[in-house]
């Protein structure tokens, strides 16, 4: 079931789709990142940085309170604690170690939430890289302490005034600013999205999360989880803590931002449950499930979530689901705002609202008996960045 | 039209092409029939026509603004074929979108609306030649040409894959980078020009706005000039926007033709 990088495929999904002056970047950067995935020496200095500055391996911790809650046994798999506080630094430490490698001198990088961009910052100052980021002019605003932490490591944040002035229009400008740079740039995308090799690539870099769950999961029950549930938005924390047991008897579950329900507009999707919802076609370099009007243009789509609020998703995921190894599934704005306050209240953990739709999609199914008896949840990030959100929710 | 024929009658009087894109529905679809006209009037030799998309990567700030304004001036696929259908005129049509938008229609039927509405060619700025198979077999069906991009960054194994599948006109990226107005013509356009060996017609486009640039692009061994980002310039503007494009039109087309005379 698993993919050869060497495929810019997975099944008919994936591929890369990219103008003409892209496709020999594209092609050097699998090149090197083929040279370098399997290399010791590059190995050995990722683990470092994942261990001694990231600070690996993140705890999978037995939430107690909230599996006599919810009714089955819950571990919650704790990206919140890696630094940064999100899942989104294992990626960017494994691409600015490989900038380094290629010898490019300036990465730069779109960001929905603000966590890809801080993880970027993070990565960047670490490595000493010159770091720019793209961010959408509305969550500059929704998430603005995560643009002064950019800019307190030193990395500029440029905010997109076009279109949505979220996410799809900050990467957008992103590969304007990646084809007119791109012999001295690296563009580091931040999820399983984009052209042959990114999906793959950042798939590889986020599996150190299921395969640190394999390790614990052993340690802990002496087996695998039945279920394991994560929040989907371009699907990095889903496929990393997915992709280690897709040959395994382990049911995976990618929990969609269902916004305020499953409807859309000819302008807008209320949500941005791309694999419950919505159509094959073409975004962002891949043929992949896409939100889109009846003659492909792309949507707007909404969350509570802005790390959710995206119109596309990665092929891998689309495959998967297509061939049934996955369950695409979807919390409501409102489910996830109740979810985010059961874990802070039951266990003391401030989750990221991405990462509560999967909390919620536990307390929705565990009743039914469908996740089996023990359920890990991806807890991609911490919660807070969101803390404006939910006051003003709360008002 | 054809635009190997265009192509044909040009070479027969020692001429370069001027092709001439605009986005159609710009700010409204009838003000780009009139456009059109004007931009003929002036001398364009074919005429690209962008069918808007929403998330337009390959294209600058200058023509993402036109393709807004067409959008919000409710621009769709369905009135863009209307559009150009009633255009009548006996210039080539070149449609340039993205790929979504012919996925979505289904490529069958978009190439059929392409021939049905007087479209002769097909530019794809985000399909490489790699995934082009299909649309590429329909387009030899339908005699419709399918355009495809080289740039400075385009390798040789590439580039021999691309000119093996690309008919009409082969569109040189002339530096890196996106469209826009820039203010010289870099030297990699020449290097780039000879790269490209083919007997199909070489236009060279990105950042070509007086007809000082054209005659330079031409006098490189180009067969074509592509401008684009200057027109749409106009369009923004809006002020005597008709007299303006027709004025630009002649000024690249005299250029073009000064710089065939002198070699
Ligand atoms: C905490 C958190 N979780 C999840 C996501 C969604 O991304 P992905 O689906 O790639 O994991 C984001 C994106 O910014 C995030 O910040």
């Amino acid at each position: 079931m698993k993919q050869e990088l060497r495929s810019t495929k997975f099944g008919k999904y994936g591929g890369q789709f990219v103008p003409e002056v892209l496709m020999p970047a594209l092609e050097e950067l699998t090149e090197q990142y083929e040279k370098y995935k399997d290399d010791p020496v590059f190995n050995e200095e990722l683990n470092y940085y994942l261990r001694d500055f990231a600070g690996r391996p993140s705890p999978l911790y037995n939430a107690k309170r909230l599996s006599k809650e919810y009714g089955v046994k819950i571990y919650l798999k704790r990206e919140d604690l890696v630094h940064g506080g999100a899942h989104k630094l294992n990626n960017t430490l494994g691409q600015a170690l490989l900038t380094r490698y290629m010898g490019k001198k300036r990465i730069i990088a779109e960001t929905g939430a603000g966590q890809h961009g801080t993880a970027c910052a993070m990565a960047g100052a670490a490595f000493g890289i010159k770091t720019e980021v793209y961010m959408g002019a509305k969550d500059t605003v929704r998430q603005r302490m995560n643009v002064y932490r950019m800019e307190l490591m030193g990395t500029r944040v440029i905010p997109v005034k076009s279109g949505s002035q979220t996410l799809k229009d900050a990467i957008n400008e992103a590969m304007r600013d990646w084809v007119a740079n791109v012999e001295t740039t690296h563009y580091m995308i931040g999820s399983v999205v984009g052209p042959h090799p990114y999906p793959a690539m950042v798939r590889d870099f986020q599996s150190v999360i299921g395969k640190e769950v394999r390790t614990q999961m052993m340690e802990k029950e002496g087996r695998f989880p039945d279920s394991i549930v994560a929040c989907t938005g371009g699907g990095s924390n889903a496929m990393g803590i997915f992709y280690p047991f897709v040959d395994d008897d382990v049911q995976l579950f990618a929990v969609e931002a269902g916004g305020s329900g499953l409807k859309t507009t000819d302008k807008e999707a209320l949500h941005s449950a791309t694999l419950c919802a919505g159509e094959e076609g073409v975004l962002h370099g891949a043929h992949t499930k896409i939100l889109q009007n009846k003659y492909g243009q792309i949507l707007e789509s909404s969350s509570i979530a802005a790390g959710l609020d995206y119109a596309g998703v990665g092929p891998e995921l689309a495959y998967l689901a297509d061939i049934g190894r996955i369950k695409p599934c979807y919390s409501l704005d409102s489910e996830a705002l109740e979810a985010f306050h059961d874990l802070c209240r039951l266990e003391g953990i401030i989750p990221a609202l991405e990462s509560s739709h999967a909390v919620a999609y536990v307390k929705k199914a565990a009743a039914s008996g469908e996740l089996g008896d023990v359920v890990v949840i991806n807890i991609s990030g911490r919660g807070d960045k969101d803390l404006e959100t939910v006051l003003g929710m709360n008002k | 039209m054809r635009i190997s024929e265009k192509f044909n009658e040009l070479k027969k009087n020692n001429e370069g092409a001027l092709v001439a894109y605009i986005c159609a529905g710009d700010p409204t679809p009838e003000e780009t029939k009139r456009y059109v006209v004007s931009l003929i009037r002036g001398g364009a030799d074919i005429i690209e026509l962008g069918m808007p998309f929403s998330d337009p990567v390959a294209d600058g700030p200058t023509i993402q603004a036109g393709i807004e304004r067409a959008l919000n001036g409710g621009m769709t696929p369905d009135i863009y074929f209307k559009t150009t259908g009633a255009l009548k005129v006996s210039t080539p049509l070149v449609v340039m979108t993205y790929y979504n938008l012919l996925f979505k229609r289904g490529l069958p039927k978009f190439v059929q609306d392409c021939k049905a509405s007087g479209i002769s060619g097909i530019i794809v700025p985000d399909l490489p030649a790699e995934e082009s198979e299909e649309l590429g077999a329909l387009c030899r069906k339908h005699d419709v040409d399918l355009i495809f991009l080289v740039a400075p960054t385009t390798t040789e194994t590439r580039m021999e894959r691309i000119l093996a599948q690309g008919t009409g006109f082969i569109y040189l990226v002339a530096r890196l980078g996106v469209t826009g107005v820039r203010a010289d013509v870099a030297g990699s356009t020449r290097e780039l020009i000879e790269r490209v060996k083919t007997t199909t017609p070489k236009a060279v486009g990105f950042g070509i706005s007086n007809g000082k640039q054209a005659a330079e692009i031409i006098r490189a061994g180009a067969d074509g000039v592509i401008v684009g980002s200057a027109f749409v310039d106009i369009i923004a503007s809006r002020k005597d926007v008709e007299q303006r494009l027709e004025a630009l039109a002649r000024e690249l087309k005299e250029g073009i033709r000064a710089a065939h005379i002198e070699s």
